[in-house]
């Protein structure tokens, strides 16, 4: 009786979550352009998608924007997790706490900031402004993951292999690097989610000829939602589904 | 020790904001001994080792290594290595490859590297285990680890830092029996920490007795346990009985001394005056036991009561209540002539020990 209430509960949380991601699929496979009626099974949106269809430029810059801003915000915010447990320095508990405040703080308040700021800089918002911003929003999450492992060691390694005969330098390569592994995957995998369906803060700081993928889908819908968006998000779902797998695989084995 | 230190400390002095961990101390340390800085935990001990490491930096003093200044020079440079309390073995990296760092660092060849890691291997008695990643290890093969990955840099001094505290007590004694078995192999310096006084007199040449970043007597374990040279070192190594006393009179080399109203002579090696108030100190064992049924003679002897009496198999344990409130402890061996003497308790008692076996201060 209790085993049989666990397993409907949990079936009605699973269903809750997935079941509109799977009509969304469906629907991106149903051969109509306007209805909700099933008319039948089609590839075509998925051959428009990939052939002329004006996702496919927005989904590119996407894909590079997320790429470099993943990486960049990954290295500094490697860097600045190890400088926060390395060093004892002036202003550094509150400088750990500014980090939390730039994760909290609203996208809107987030995104007008950033632009009041390029404005202010003279930067013309484009591809170049986008990417900083950013940069700016994944790294606090990257910092944040990072330094939550870090902290977790033994203080007494890094004395070993500098007893060794590790410099600074060299203990960070083989030591701190390896150790840190699963948790800069982490970090980079949120960094490359979090930039890649951003919409609030994008809308603010990108330019009026430099379009990316959240924003192009926003606009579309307006006008009604095609099934080539349909099939795009399927897509990347499927996509979201293998980086998980990826990351859970990676993570475990250097556990 | 004739030959000249391997490691000198000079005034060493180390602040952390306010508190001085250690003050202005000097030792020094011989070649191939093996060194034990004994102390309560907050004493200072482990400072003074992670100074030689290079870890912590001189507030002032100096440091020298074979005659030449050591401040400012870091770890990397420095020609010691240290097991840490923790082991802190590289979590990502097998046994083979925790060993190896130390000579990849200094850019061995591939070949010099196997054969002088499967080396240290071989002298912890680990060989066979070298693929395994260091949590498939037991707490005592970790030891063994962190000793070989030491040891294969072939340091001049070797600095352990309580390296037995986290195993349990027979592995402890194995492990005890294991860095003696080492350092004699090895013939390198070893400076021990540790705030255990038994491993300290089963293990070292040394024993230097530490007490709030001083250093309060330094010399064999012999001389730390039975010729104490204050009231720190005496009750911080082993058990022992004190008995307030005052000076009654003074002869050549020895002294009577008034205790609890009876006479007892002793030694007297620091020079006692006259009326000069004294403290008596004796070990639980150094002191003997004599039912007041046998007692015969009148010689000087404190009278008491046995409160409790705690059998231990090699030797009995007595808890005596002197007749004036003081509580002593005292520890009999059995021998062949006193077989039969069985301690009950609420017997009455005498105490007294031989000339020269207690320690005036």
């Amino acid at each position: 009786m209790k085993r049989a209430a666990r397993f409907i509960y949990l079936t009605c949380i699973y269903l809750f979550l997935y079941v509109p991601i799977f009509v969304l699929i469906a629907y991106s496979f149903n051969d109509t352009k306007y209805s909700t009626n099933w008319q039948g099974f089609t590839w075509k949106w998925y051959e428009q998608l990939f052939t002329d269809s004006p996702l496919k430029e927005a989904l590119v810059n996407s894909l590079v924007i997320a790429l470099l801003s993943s990486v960049t915000a990954t290295l500094l915010g490697t860097l600045g997790a190890f400088a926060f447990y390395r060093y004892r320095f002036l202003g550094r508990k509150v400088m750990y706490s500014f980090i939390y405040i730039v994760m909290m703080s609203p996208d809107i308040v987030m995104g007008i900031s950033l632009l009041m700021f390029f404005i202010t800089i003279g930067l013309a918002t484009g591809p170049l402004t986008l990417l900083l911003a950013h940069i700016t929003f994944c790294l606090p999450f990257v910092v944040v993951t990072v330094y939550s492992r870090i902290s977790g060691f033994d203080r007494n390694i890094i004395d070993v292999a500098k007893d060794l005969g590790a410099s600074e330098l060299q203990m960070f390569r083989h030591i701190m690097m390896p150790m840190l592994m699963p948790a800069i995957i982490a970090g980079w995998l949120l960094s490359f989610t979090l930039s890649l369906d951003d919409v609030v803060v994008s809308f603010f700081t990108t330019g009026p000829t430099f379009e990316i993928l959240p924003l192009k889908i926003y606009s579309m819908v307006r006008l009604g939602i095609k099934p080539e968006i349909n099939a795009l998000s399927a897509v990347m779902f499927l996509l979201s589904l293998v980086t998980v797998t990826v990351a859970h695989l990676v993570t475990k084995e250097n556990r | 020790m004739e030959k000249p230190p391997i490691v000198c400390l000079q005034g060493v002095t180390k602040r952390f904001d306010d508190v001085t961990a250690v003050d202005s101390l000097s030792l020094d340390i011989y070649q191939g001994e093996f060194l034990t800085l004994l102390g309560p935990s907050g004493c200072g001990k482990t400072t003074v080792l992670r100074l030689i490491a290079g870890f912590e930096t001189l507030t002032s003093g100096e440091i020298s290594m074979n005659g030449s200044r050591l401040n400012g020079t870091p770890p990397n440079k420095r020609n010691v290595n240290t097991v840490f309390q923790s082991y802190a073995l590289f979590p990502h990296m097998s046994v083979f490859e925790n060993i190896a760092f130390g000579l990849r660092m200094k850019q061995y060849e591939a070949k010099a590297i196997q054969g002088q890691v499967m080396e240290a291997l071989d002298i912890v008695k680990m060989t066979g285990l070298e693929m395994r990643m260091p949590h498939q290890l037991s707490g005592g093969q970790q030891q063994r680890v962190a000793m070989a990955r030491a040891i294969v840099n072939k340091p001049q001094v070797l600095l352990l830092d309580e390296p037995l505290s986290a195993l349990d007590y027979r592995l402890r004694q194995e492990m005890e029996i294991e860095l003696k078995r080492v350092h004699r192999q090895l013939g390198i310096t070893f400076v021990f920490v540790t705030h255990d006084q038994e491993e300290a007199i089963s293990m070292s040449d040394r024993i230097a007795v530490m007490n709030e970043g001083r250093i309060e007597q330094i010399g064999t374990p012999i001389q730390i346990y039975e010729e104490p040279e204050n009231m720190f070192v005496a009750k911080f190594v082993g058990e022992i009985n004190v008995f307030d006393g005052s000076v009654r009179e003074v002869n050549n080399g020895s002294a009577v001394v008034d205790i609890h109203g009876e006479s007892f002579p002793v030694q007297n090696r620091k020079k006692f005056g006259i009326g000069s108030d004294v403290k008596v100190l004796l070990r639980p064992e150094d002191i003997q036991v004599t039912v007041d049924e046998e007692w015969t003679n009148g010689e000087p002897s404190l009278a008491g009561r046995v409160e409790e009496v705690i059998y231990k198999g090699k030797t009995v344990d007595l808890i005596v209540k002197l007749d004036d409130g003081e509580t002593i402890f005292v520890t009999q061996f059995f021998n062949e002539d006193q077989e039969n003497v069985i301690y009950r308790e609420g017997q009455r008692v005498h105490i007294t020990w031989l000339y020269g076996w207690e320690v005036v201060l």
